[in-house]
């Protein structure tokens, strides 16, 4: 019958935009809480001065590169500071078969918190200890199937393409991260010496012919850093937050940017704000339009309806009657198209789970709907019964005038 | 004589100011009596049916049915007035598509307390559409789950019948209920019909152009011949 294929149809494109609303809603704010819980308990993110956004976005999500970088003397007189409780070195550049490599001290171990409280655990193996130590990230193990005591060579850049590798110096898998479901399950975490010993004998980006240092060699040389690209600081008490930010941004002996890891995200989400709301209003859009659809399916649906008035008519239905059978129509389609909706948003987030963890290190839940989202999805519900307002009342009138005869 | 269940005293129907639709000087139906009314396409025999529905009101004059001027009553009134006490055949598409037939026989049920009653006394809704229908030879569709849509015109034109028939209405006003059947099937249709209408003392106004059923029924009316005569009304 064409009435249950247009009733499919109307479902049909009412569906897939109660799905865009939702999932627009839905991946905002997981996106939102991801990011917030993938750096927690740091006061200060330093490094040279660059942008605030550009530095946190790569200190802490390793997003970008670095242009700059901080000297160890600086770094070493902050981190000297007396309100400074404990400061995490971050060197970043180098890769690792598609993964970030990140030096960084025990310290790293110690204080680095997400999610609110939630430190680093270690699935197995221990944190940092020898030079060429190296503790990986749970996708890393996961991906790469690597096992503890695995070795591994660390490649010169962001992009591993197999010819600037140093390979002369392989580091050793000595601990696997648990999943936080942050960028760090993604990195592959190793010492500074570590990263300065592979790069002794580079320079400008590839290996100087002549000079080769062999990895027992570069143990016995001195391998503290000249630089690292940017430090997290936490301070004894927040008060304090102002004041050490202003010792590093007035620094004199060099360029640095302090800033709250908190506010510059903040910063971030109101600049991205505006395309937020655009994207919800696209979003309404597209519901109103298929809910439109549905207005004019029951508009023309009317004329074969007649009859079938005509019928509930005759055996004394009241006009209302007639009104609330169409309403009833329209808010039966507006809550079919909504399920299924929300069906096809639960499919989706199960098939994208996946790449948006690959691709930004973020973990989408998949839980119910948040109030705010039933507000959303009873919105739209209540615009199909306004919708079908419309068809209702034509209905409504037609039975009031007369409603016995069929217009042919 | 007792009274009439249709009374119709200088009634006119029509839109606005043009001509009228329908003029009836005088007439009057007794209960149980099985009437033919017949006029040419346009002559005003749907309009009649509409007033006696109490979907429409006329321009002028009276109309009382059962005793109640039913004109006068409000339109809530008025609906559940012919909930209560006509069962309309339609001519054509006389069910609901997406009911089930023993739903659509019952639906009068639905909207009239006094049939839903009426039926009840009988032993239920159900089991009254299901001794209809069984009357009128559809007892395997009243218990079969097939659609009404699958039912031949004739079949759908049984189960409107009794529809129309379920708890009892005093009058049943029938709009040609019988074209597009072939003779015998027409005869047949109308058998059954006048015998459930019998059985339970309605009044059927059965409106039609075709005259060769005339002879069937009890009192046959030419809507023309109803007219007030020429030169005004009360001449």
């Amino acid at each position: 019958m064409t009435r249950r294929a247009t009733a499919l149809l109307v479902v049909l494109s009412i569906g897939p935009s109660a799905t865009l609303l939702l999932g627009v809603e839905r991946l905002r704010t997981q996106a939102r809480a991801g990011f917030a819980n993938t750096i927690s308990g740091t006061d200060l993110v330093v490094g040279a001065r660059t942008g605030a956004a550009a530095l946190l976005l790569h200190a802490v999500f390793r997003i970008g590169h670095a242009t700059a970088s901080v000297s160890w003397a600086s770094y070493q007189e902050i981190a000297r500071h007396p309100r400074v409780r404990w400061t995490i070195p971050l060197s970043l550049g180098d890769s690792h078969r598609g993964f970030a490599v990140l030096g960084t001290s025990a310290d790293y171990f110690r204080h680095y918190r997400y999610a609110r409280t939630r430190g680093l655990d270690l699935e197995g193996g221990r944190p940092l200890e020898d030079v060429y130590d190296a503790v990986i990230g749970a996708a890393v193990a996961r991906e790469l199937g690597y096992r503890l005591d695995q070795p591994i060579f660390v490649a010169h850049g962001a992009v591993d393409a197999g010819t600037a590798r140093h390979d002369d110096k392989p580091f050793r898998v000595v601990g696997i991260l648990r999943r936080t479901g942050t960028p760090v399950d993604r990195t592959v975490h190793v010492t500074l010496a570590g990263l300065e010993a592979i790069h002794l004998d580079w320079a400008g980006g590839m290996r100087v012919p002549g000079s080769a240092v062999s990895a027992e060699e570069a143990r016995r040389q001195d391998l503290t850093p000249h630089s690292i690209t940017a430090f997290l600081v936490g301070l004894d008490s927040r008060t304090a937050v102002f004041h050490v930010q202003r010792f590093a941004n007035e620094y004199r002996k060099e360029p640095l940017l302090a800033i709250l890891p908190g506010v510059v995200l903040q910063e971030l989400w109101d600049a991205i704000g505006v395309a937020e709301q655009a994207l919800l209003g696209v979003s309404a859009l597209v519901a109103l339009v298929g809910l439109s659809g549905m207005v004019t399916a029951l508009l023309a649906g009317l004329n074969e309806r007649q009859r079938e008035m005509a019928v509930l008519r005759s055996v004394g239905a009241r006009p209302r009657h007639v009104l609330a059978l169409v309403v009833g129509e329209a808010a039966a389609l507006a809550a079919a198209g909504i399920a299924l909706g929300v069906g096809l948003l639960y499919l989706g987030l199960l098939g994208a789970r996946s790449i948006i963890q690959t691709r930004l290190g973020l973990a989408i839940e998949i839980g119910l709907p948040s109030r705010h989202e039933w507000l959303l999805l009873a919105a739209v519900l209540v615009a199909g019964v306004a919708a079908g307002l419309w068809p209702a009342l034509r209905a409504y009138r037609y039975a009031l005038a007369d409603g016995l005869t069929v217009h042919v | 004589m007792s009274e009439p269940v249709i009374e119709a005293a200088d009634l006119e129907f029509g839109w606005a100011a043009g001509p009228p639709l329908l003029a009836i000087d005088r007439l009057a139906i007794p209960a149980a009596q099985r009437v033919f009314v017949h006029g040419p396409s346009g002559s005003g025999k749907s309009s009649l049916l509409r007033l006696l529905a109490g979907v429409v009101v006329p321009r002028r004059g009276g109309l009382r049915v059962l005793g109640t001027e039913v004109p006068r009553l409000a339109g809530s009134a008025r609906d559940r007035f012919r909930a209560d006490h006509l069962g309309i055949i339609f001519q054509m598409f006389n069910l609901v598509p997406y009911l089930s037939v023993r739903e659509n026989v019952t639906l009068p049920c639905r909207f009239s307390a006094r049939r839903c009653r009426q039926a009840e006394a009988r032993g239920g809704a159900a089991r009254e559409a299901e001794r209809l229908l069984e009357h009128l030879g559809l007892g395997a569709e009243a218990r079969s789950g097939r659609a009404v849509t699958r039912l031949s015109v004739g079949e759908q034109r049984r189960v409107a019948a009794a529809r129309a028939l379920i708890g009892r209405p005093e009058i049943v006003p029938a709009d040609e209920p019988t074209s597009a059947l072939d003779a015998d099937r027409r005869e047949v249709f109308l058998r059954l019909l006048f015998r459930e209408c019998e059985r339970e003392g309605a009044t059927l106004v059965f409106v039609s152009h075709d005259r060769s059923l005339e002879g069937l029924f009890d009192r046959a009316l030419a809507l023309a011949d109803m007219a007030p005569p020429r030169g005004g009304p009360g001449a």
